[in-house]
Order: structure tokens, then sequence, then C-alpha cells
């Protein structure tokens, strides 16, 4: 078998490679190492992650994540739509929780209009977002199990995703990309049959998770293969800016929700998930503690929900109703006036953070008063998690490194952007 | 069968020879079927239901497509070795068949060391899959054949700790001597014991018991099937030592581990779960009609081994993968210890 040349692959990546400490001094280091180049095309690096890892033997001696492979320009697009036109785009963020971007984008629009939306839009969205956890945490947990061999895991898994998935097909007609929230409110409101529809889930979903955790978790050879497995301590995971259940694993307690409430989080009682240990398992502890509390969440919300409008009335900032666009001249001139130029914010730059699944999705706005923002820079969780493999895989094995990447669980459409 | 084909010893001969393929191709065909319809059910899903009735001709439709396939090899892999890999590969599996005695006439090689036999000739996998994994010039196939060495080799030591302890009990080798004593009846096999009625046979009991256990361990590491599946971990190395392989030689492979789970199962069934013979009597004996019971016990011995072939895809769909330390960890520290302690045991036992 012949040898890769040097010149094959990028000079900077195996200069990255080589520049990393191993604490082994051999003459040539590709003479008695590897380079393994995993992905972007590999079924456990979660898309097109692309992993370049030296190997002595299967263990992993450095790695150097290399991203971008499903680079869209979503930051440059938003320059050039306006902020209704984004909306849409915000469900390929992080495809496999579209609600909860959708809620993240429209209320950092929202508190650049320095609009609020009705009280039961704000109790829809909490609801949608937290399915959309479940949703999210239940691939991740799934797709965990996968990585580790457990397909069976899998599977269970993606049927309660179906169900919710379901759920989202009945409220707002789409299945997938939602595109479900407005600037101002939600599309449309949730009728009873819904309600029922998600009361019903969340009844046989905790019944679902446990039988799915008696799988795994008595499972002695999915426990040792997780722990003690990719550990990061708590001031490394701060100093790396790592977000979300990543986070919360290693035993900080941070979480937006109650940190700065947004929506109507402070008015639901949940409790924060945190796990000390800093490995693997600890991650996937937190995310299956986290849907238990999203499942609490969703009970309050269905409980506690207000009637009311679902749209705000503010006729220059948030598009009209059709059956008054197609009644009343004056509504048909906003939304012409809407739907040509866009809502004007005022000039003035915000940034607005929400406790997505896979951790802190911020969105920094910076308008000069235009119908379309001057430019817009998004914090994706999946991005800032990934920065922390490389310490994380170092010293572990090839098997290790598709359980760790499954245990931060980014998903690359957001990563990317 | 013996006294029928008695004036053409060769055409006896080329039966025993073909017979082995006639039952491993249409076994796989529905054994490939039967694990995708195991892993539906277990996964909330349906499983193959449209190419036949049933969809029993999936496996079928499957194999005439990767009949049709272009023979495709990388570009730097060895010409030679990757054709002759497959190959190996299923000589390997299909040789364990020559010494399996299927019921009391029906025996490839009535062999005094059959055991042993089998033991040795499913170390040629080793070769097939190493040699695989090499000229296929890819890391991953690399990676997987080397571990699919390391981890064939480790777990032929506590199989072959099993065989000795087994021999020490049955003091012979030979597959159709041990399926001939445990005939008569379920408490004469193995698995309870052995046919002695002595107060040894009740210390037997627990003793054969982890034995069966470190043998069901120890075969399923050699097959490369879950936990013991990182030769060909799909989720690490994608698909290991048969990345590179399309067609004919995927399906070869494909055949190969059909065929191998096959044979360990009924290792097991014929050295600890009475092989060919019936738990109870035969129909045959009761009805005085002879040519019944060689019938019937190839029903039983295939009924058993197809039973421990389940056994396994419930394990595969079930249990995840053990990492490469950990298995050469489980193998070192637990089975060879264990099994050893049994053989000295069992030796002191067998003295007085």
């Amino acid at each position: 078998m012949e040898r890769l040349q040097k010149g094959e692959v990028h000079p900077r990546i195996i200069q990255a490679l080589l520049d990393q400490d191993s604490g082994i001094t051999v003459d040539d280091a590709l003479d008695n190492e590897m380079i393994l180049n995993m992905g972007p095309q590999h079924p456990a690096t979660h898309g097109v992650l692309r992993v370049l890892l030296r190997l002595d033997g299967e263990t992993v001696v450095a790695s150097v994540p290399d991203l971008g492979y499903l680079h869209r320009g979503y930051e440059k697009m938003a320059e050039n739509m306006s902020y209704y036109e984004y909306i849409p785009h915000t469900d390929r963020l992080d495809y496999i929780s579209p609600p909860a971007n959708n809620t993240a984008y429209c209320l950092a629009v929202e508190k650049l209009l320095g609009i609020e939306a009705p009280k039961r839009a704000q109790y829809i969205r909490m609801i949608f977002c937290e399915l959309s956890r479940i949703a999210s945490h239940m691939i991740a947990i799934g797709a965990l199990g996968m990585d580790v061999g457990a397909l069976t895991v899998f599977m269970w898994c993606i049927r309660e995703r179906e169900k919710i998935l379901n759920i989202y097909d009945l409220v707002c007609g789409a299945r997938f990309t939602t595109s479900y929230t407005r600037i101002g409110g939600v599309s449309v409101d949730i009728n009873d049959v819904a309600k029922a529809k998600i009361a019903e889930f969340i009844d046989q979903f905790l019944g679902q998770l446990e039988e799915i955790e008696k799988l795994i978790n008595t499972n002695r050879i999915f426990l040792e293969r997780l722990d003690g497995i990719g550990v990061i301590s708590k001031e490394e995971a701060i100093s790396l800016g790592i977000t979300g259940p990543t986070l919360r694993g290693s035993g900080v307690e941070h979480d937006i929700r109650t940190a700065s409430p947004y929506l109507c989080y402070n008015e639901v009682d949940f409790k924060v998930a945190v796990q000390t240990e800093g490995d693997s398992l600890a991650r996937y502890f937190v995310r299956a503690d986290e849907v238990r509390e999203s499942a609490k969440i969703i009970r309050q919300c269905l409980e506690r929900m207000p009637s009311g409008d679902t749209m705000l009335n503010s006729p220059k900032k948030v598009l009209p109703r059709k059956t008054e666009v197609y009644t009343k001249m004056e509504e048909l001139i906003h939304d012409f006036m809407i739907m040509n130029f866009g809502v004007k914010p005022p000039v003035g730059e915000i940034y607005s953070a929400v406790e997505n699944p896979k951790g802190e999705l911020g969105f920094y706005i910076v308008s000069r008063g235009e119908g379309h923002p001057w430019k817009m820079k998004i914090k994706s969780p999946s991005f800032t998690n990934l920065q922390s493999l490389g310490p994380l895989v170092a010293g572990h094995m090839v098997s290790d490194v598709v359980a760790i990447i499954g245990s931060i669980d980014p998903v690359m459409g957001e990563a990317d952007k | 069968m013996t006294d029928f084909m008695n004036g053409y010893p060769m055409l006896y001969y080329l039966f025993l020879a073909i017979f082995p393929l006639l039952f491993v191709i249409p076994f796989a065909l529905m054994a490939v079927y039967a694990e995708r319809k195991v892993s539906a059910y277990m996964q909330n899903r349906i499983g193959p239901n449209r190419t036949g009735p049933l969809g029993l001709l999936q496996t079928t439709a499957d194999i005439l497509k990767l009949l049709q396939k272009e023979d495709m090899r990388p570009g730097h892999s060895d010409r030679f070795l990757t054709s002759a890999s497959p190959i190996v590969v299923f000589l390997g599996s299909y040789l364990i068949y020559a010494a399996l005695p299927f019921n009391s006439i029906l025996t490839g090689a009535t062999l005094d060391l059959g055991l042993l036999f089998l033991l040795s000739v499913s170390g040629i996998v080793v070769i097939g899959i190493l040699v695989a994994g090499w000229s296929s010039d890819n890391k991953y196939s690399l990676l997987g054949a080397l571990r699919s060495a390391a981890q064939i080799i480790s777990y032929e030591i506590p199989s072959v700790m099993v065989v000795m302890i087994l021999f020490v009990i049955t003091q012979s080798l030979s597959l159709t001597e041990i399926s001939e004593k445990q005939t008569a009846n379920i408490f004469n096999w193995y698995i309870l014991g052995g046919p002695d009625l002595t107060w040894k046979k009740f210390i037997f009991i627990p003793i054969m018991i982890i034995s069966a256990v470190i043998l069901f361990i120890s075969t399923l590491a050699e097959v490369n099937r879950t936990p013991f599946d990182l030769p060909e971990a799909e989720s690490e190395l994608v698909a290991g030592f048969h990345t590179e392989f399309s067609g004919i030689k995927f399906a070869l492979f494909f055949l190969a581990e059909y065929a191998n789970m096959f044979a360990v199962s009924a290792l097991i069934a014929t050295v600890f779960f009475g092989g060919y013979q019936s738990p109870f009597g035969y129909l045959g004996d009761a009805l005085n009609l002879s040519w019944l019971v060689p019938a019937e016990q190839f029903f039983w011995f295939t009924i058993k081994a197809l039973g421990l072939v389940f056994v396994q895809m419930w394990l595969r769909w079930t249990l995840p993968r053990l990492r490469i330390d950990q298995l050469m960890s489980l193998c070192w520290k637990y089975l060879i210890p264990i099994a050893l302690f049994l053989f000295v045991l069992v030796t002191f036992i067998t003295m007085i």
C-alpha cells in the first residue's frame, strides 16, 4: 500500500496536525504514524464534517476538524433580503430543530424593532421550541447510540421524533422546514385538535423514553464505551465558549432560559439539567434529563396558554392579516410596503440569543434603518462546540472519535452556515 | 443413503461435497431475509415486504443485482489478492461444513479430530480478511483487517480451552461420537452434564453452562458479529475490510458471514445441545420407519442451530459495539482465566 504523500493533503492541514504537541518524538512524524481522513463522507460525522486524524496504531495523536463543506453563505444572504424573507432560511441552520431557529431569529428581529409578540404566540413558540428540543435530543441520543453500535436505539428515537413532526404538520402544514414563526407572532394559531395531539404525545412520551433508557442505561457495553471518554473540564468548557448540553455536562449550570429568560420561560417551572463528570456519558445524561424537563414545560404551557391573538397588531412593523388586506385599503398599503421594501427597523445593533437544543443560538443584527440587515452574524452553537473536538479526541481511539462527535452532537448546517 | 450409493463411491463423495453448498446458499438467502425482518420488528419497522410474497424474494433480488454488477477494483489494489480474498474467506467458512454431522449418516468427513479441525479451519478466515483489508489499498480496510486478525486470534484461545474441557469430559474429539453420546433424551445433553449418571453430572451442569456461554461469546467474536463487529464497524470504519468490494465479491463475503454464523451455531449445538439428537425419542422409531430417523435428526440439528443463529441476530440488534481495548480485556481478563479455571476444575473432578 502506498503511503500518503505530503503533497496530497493541503499543506496547512498537515502542518496543523504536526504542530500539535503529541508527546511522542519521532524523526519524521508521518513515518510511523498514519493520517486518516474521516469525512466529509462518513456515516458517523453527522453530515459533512471532515476530521483529519493523526493515528498511532488506533490511538489518536492529534486531530484537526475541517469545516465549511456545507457553507451556503447565510450571513451574507441576509444582507440581500428583507427580514421576512429570511425566516425560511433559518430552518436550514439547525435542520434538526427548525422551529427553535425560527423563534430565535424572530425574537432577534422583534428586539430590533422594539415589539413583543402577544402572550398566546409566545406560549405557542415555547411549546414549539420545547417540541423541537425533544426532537433534536431524540436524534442526538439515537445517533449517539448508533455511533457506538446500538442501531435499535436510533429507530426507537426516530419513532418519537416522527410523532413530533406529525404535530408540526398538523399545526403549520410542514413537517420539516416549518417556518412557523413570523415577526410579531406565529403564522397560525394552535387549534384544539393539535393541543390534544400534543398532550397525547407528552403523555406517552415519558414511557417511551423510559423504554429507550432501559435499553441503553443498563447496558454495560454502552456505559463503558462512553464513561470517561472525551472529558472536558468546567474551566476548559467555559474558555472554549462551549454552550448547551455539552457545557452543562461539564457542571456549568448555565441555561439562557433561566439566566436571562426570554418568551415566558420565567413563568414556567423547570430545572436545568446538570452533570459534573464532563464526559460523553454525562452529556448523554444531560440530554435525557432535558427532554423530561421539556415535557414538563410543554405540559405547563398547554395549561396556562391564554387565549387571544397570535399576531401583533402593529401595521408598520408586522404584516397585516390576509383577510384585512383583501378588504381594507390601509392594510393593503401596509402589506404592499412591507412586501416590497421590508419592515424598517430603527438604526442600531442588537444581539439576541436563545437556548437552542444544541446550545446558544445568537443573532447579531446591525441595522441602518433599511428593509434588510446591514450585517448579520449568526453565533451557532455547533460551530463553537466543535472547537472542543481537538482536545477531546486526543489520546482516545478511533472508535471514541465517533462517540465523542455523537455526544457533542453538531449539526453541520448550523456550523457551516 | 450409504446403501443406495454403495456402488458409486465417487458419486457419494461428490454429493457430500456439494450438499453443504445446497444447504448454505438457501440458508444464507433466508437468513438475510430473517435478519432484516427480525431487526425490523425490533425497531418498529415492517422490513422487506415488496418483492415476492411477504418480501421473501428480496434477498434473491439483491443477490441477482450483485451478480450483474461490474467487477470493480480500486486503482492501486493488488489484482490477484483482491480477487482471491473473498474466495479464501468463503473457503474458511465452507470447510467447517465438511466435518459437521447433519445427521447420523450425512457427515462429510467423520474425523476423529473433528472439533480441532473445525477450530483450525475457521482460522483460515483470518487470512482472507487480512488479505482483503491489505490488498484493497484503503486505510479503513487496513484498520478493519488488523482489528479482525487481533480479535479472531485472541478469541480462538478461549474456544480451544472450552474444547479441551469437552475433551476431558467426553474423552472424544469426534463430533459424530459426541453427538451419539447425547442420544435418547434431553438430560443426556452435555449442557445438562452429559450421559453419565453419577454425582459428577450435577457438578458438570454449571460448568457446562458457563463453558457454553464462553464458547458462544468467542465464536460470536470469531464470526465478527455484534457486539464484536469491530472489523466492519459501520459507523467507524464504514465497512472495514470489505469497503472496497462490490458485486459478486461482496456477495461472497456476505455469504461467508452467514455460512459462518450457521457453522458456529451448529458447532455449539453439536457439542452442548445434543447435536442432531432429538430431545425426546424419534417418531421414526415409534412407527418403525427407519428412513424417518435421519430426516428427524436433520430437522433437530437445523432447528437447534437456527435457534442459536436467532440469538446472534437478537444480540446484534440489541447491543452496542465494544471498543478494541475492551474487546481484548474481555478476552484476556475474563474469558481465558475462567475457561482455564474450569479446565483445571474439570480435570480434577474427572480424576477423582
